[in-house]
């Protein structure tokens, strides 16, 4: 069933604990020790592209390899968040610098023979990049893939989530809880961006948090908000409360 | 008007032709949705695909009213589409009764809605099985053999359609596509939901002004939803649209 694997995952770094570690730290060292991979390393993005913040890398390399495509404004993880689909580049060595031709001179000199990027996106709304290395080539097998697609949908969760500044209601969706991908979710998100003239990322987090605090299911929130049934634009705080119209 | 013969040569001609450089997997799933409902006996028809968790997401309706939408959806339980999904062949029940004794829910949401029958064909690419072409009608009974054949090669070359490097379809491959495939209508939702609350329309209608737009102007419907959320075309652009008769 759906997403089972991304709450394990966002369990799983959520019992980790360990104040002084961030979410992001934790999810990348548990990817590290899921996955056949050499490195980890989280990216904040913007719709524009890089937004210079390395989240979490699991080692110094890994962090390297996230700066340096800030700099040069090219490679693996700045074409998966413009493109939106993961990049898979599987042998760095055979596939020589045509693609990237300053990244991929300067990734070779480091010893790094394979990187995979995924998007962290929820439709229009880019939070990051999930960046795996490897210092040897080859692929991802099925189930690698599928592995790291997990992580990839749990580090969208743990990103977006970091994107909420307002703590003060302390009326947040518990962190293992992947997006709900039915239709109506994110037409809702759509209608609360207009209604409340915020962000769809924003209105994606009030969303799921009115769903928790109500203690209700976040599609079954969004179908009252796309029938009209439940507005988010008409109280006054412009929060979490509302009116039930008939 | 067109004949059928002529919409049927038509509809391959544009199922096949996804080599195009704005190519838009939504617009074409639209397609092959719209024009199964014009070519087949059916009344409605959807499109679903799975992720990489074996979870299905609808990708296309011939109409995109939230309540079908819902019946899409509802068949990660129960329904003809997950059935058609996990063994790779056509599903249909011959009558009503026994389409509620093999999914009771779904039989009772698709009576509320109007139909009476429900049809899945897959989609498959050699041995995977990477979704559905769904098939609602309000008569009820089952498709005839030449509807089901038409449907299925319908389905088989949207399929292929989908795999855009075909030289190199990995599963790896078809995997990045099907994720892309989903960031699109996810997208496309959020702006359905953006115009729906500006205009006050109901989606199906909010998705009808954007499609008809996105056609009168030769624009991708992605892009046209990402303009809608990035509010570089406004509600008025929207609605400035050659009339037809």
């Amino acid at each position: 069933m759906r997403g089972v694997r991304v709450v394990e995952i966002l369990s799983a770094i959520e019992r980790r604990g360990g104040e002084q570690v961030t979410l992001p730290a934790r999810l990348c060292d548990e990817g590290l020790s899921a996955l056949p991979v050499s490195g980890v390393g989280i990216a904040l993005m913007t719709v524009d592209g890089p937004s210079g913040v390395v989240l979490a890398a699991t080692d110094e390399r890994a962090r390297q390899l996230e700066e340096l495509q800030f700099a040069l404004g090219e490679g693996p993880c700045v074409e998966a968040s413009g493109s939106g689909r993961p990049i898979l580049a599987s042998d760095l060595v055979a596939a020589g610098t045509a693609r990237w031709p300053r990244f991929g001179a300067a990734v070779l000199d480091a010893g790094v023979r394979a990187i995979f990027a995924f998007p962290l996106r929820v439709g229009a709304i880019h939070v990051g990049v999930l960046d795996l290395y490897r210092d040897t080539p080859g692929q991802l097998t099925a189930l690698q893939f599928d592995e790291a697609l997990a992580f990839a949908e749990a580090a969208t969760v743990v990103v977006l989530h970091l994107q909420d500044y307002d703590e003060h209601d302390g009326t947040h969706a518990p962190l293992a809880e992947p997006i709900d991908n039915r239709a109506e979710v994110h037409q809702a998100t759509g209608m609360i961006t207009i209604q409340l003239g915020i962000s769809l990322a924003e209105a994606l987090l009030r969303l799921r948090a009115y769903a928790y605090a109500t203690e209700r299911t976040v599609s079954a929130v969004a179908a009252d908000v796309v029938n009209r049934r439940l507005s988010f634009g008409d109280s006054g705080s412009g929060g979490t409360t509302r009116q039930e119209r008939p | 008007m067109m004949s059928r013969e002529q919409l049927l040569a038509s509809t391959f001609v544009d199922l096949a032709d996804t080599l195009v450089a704005d190519f838009d997997v939504i617009d074409f799933l639209h397609t092959l949705a719209a024009r199964s409902v014009q070519l087949l006996d059916a009344d409605a028809a959807g499109i679903m695909l799975a992720d990489a968790h074996g979870d299905l997401h609808v990708m296309a309706s011939s109409a995109e009213e939230a309540r079908l939408l819902e019946l899409y959806e509802l068949q990660n339980n129960e329904g003809p589409c997950l059935d058609c999904f996990r063994s790779g062949h056509p599903v249909a029940e011959e009558d009503l009764s026994a389409m509620r004794t093999a999914w009771p829910v779904f039989t009772l949401r698709l009576r509320q809605l109007g139909y009476h029958s429900a049809e899945a064909l897959p989609m498959r690419l050699r041995n995977e099985t990477i979704g559905a072409l769904n098939l609602f009608r309000v008569r009820p009974g089952r498709l005839s053999e030449a509807d089901l054949g038409i449907g299925q090669a319908m389905a088989d070359v949207a399929t292929v359609g989908l795999i855009q490097e075909r030289a190199i379809a990995s599963r790896e491959l078809l995997a990045t596509q099907l994720q892309t495939a989903l960031t699109s209508r996810v997208q496309l939702e959020q702006a359905k939901g953006m115009l729906a609350q500006r205009t006050g329309l109901p989606m199906d209608q909010a998705f009808q002004l954007m499609r008809a737009f996105a056609r009168s102007r030769n624009h991708r419907l992605s892009d046209v939803a990402a303009q809608i959320i990035s509010r570089s075309i406004d509600d008025d652009q929207l609605r400035q649209r050659p009339h037809r008769p």
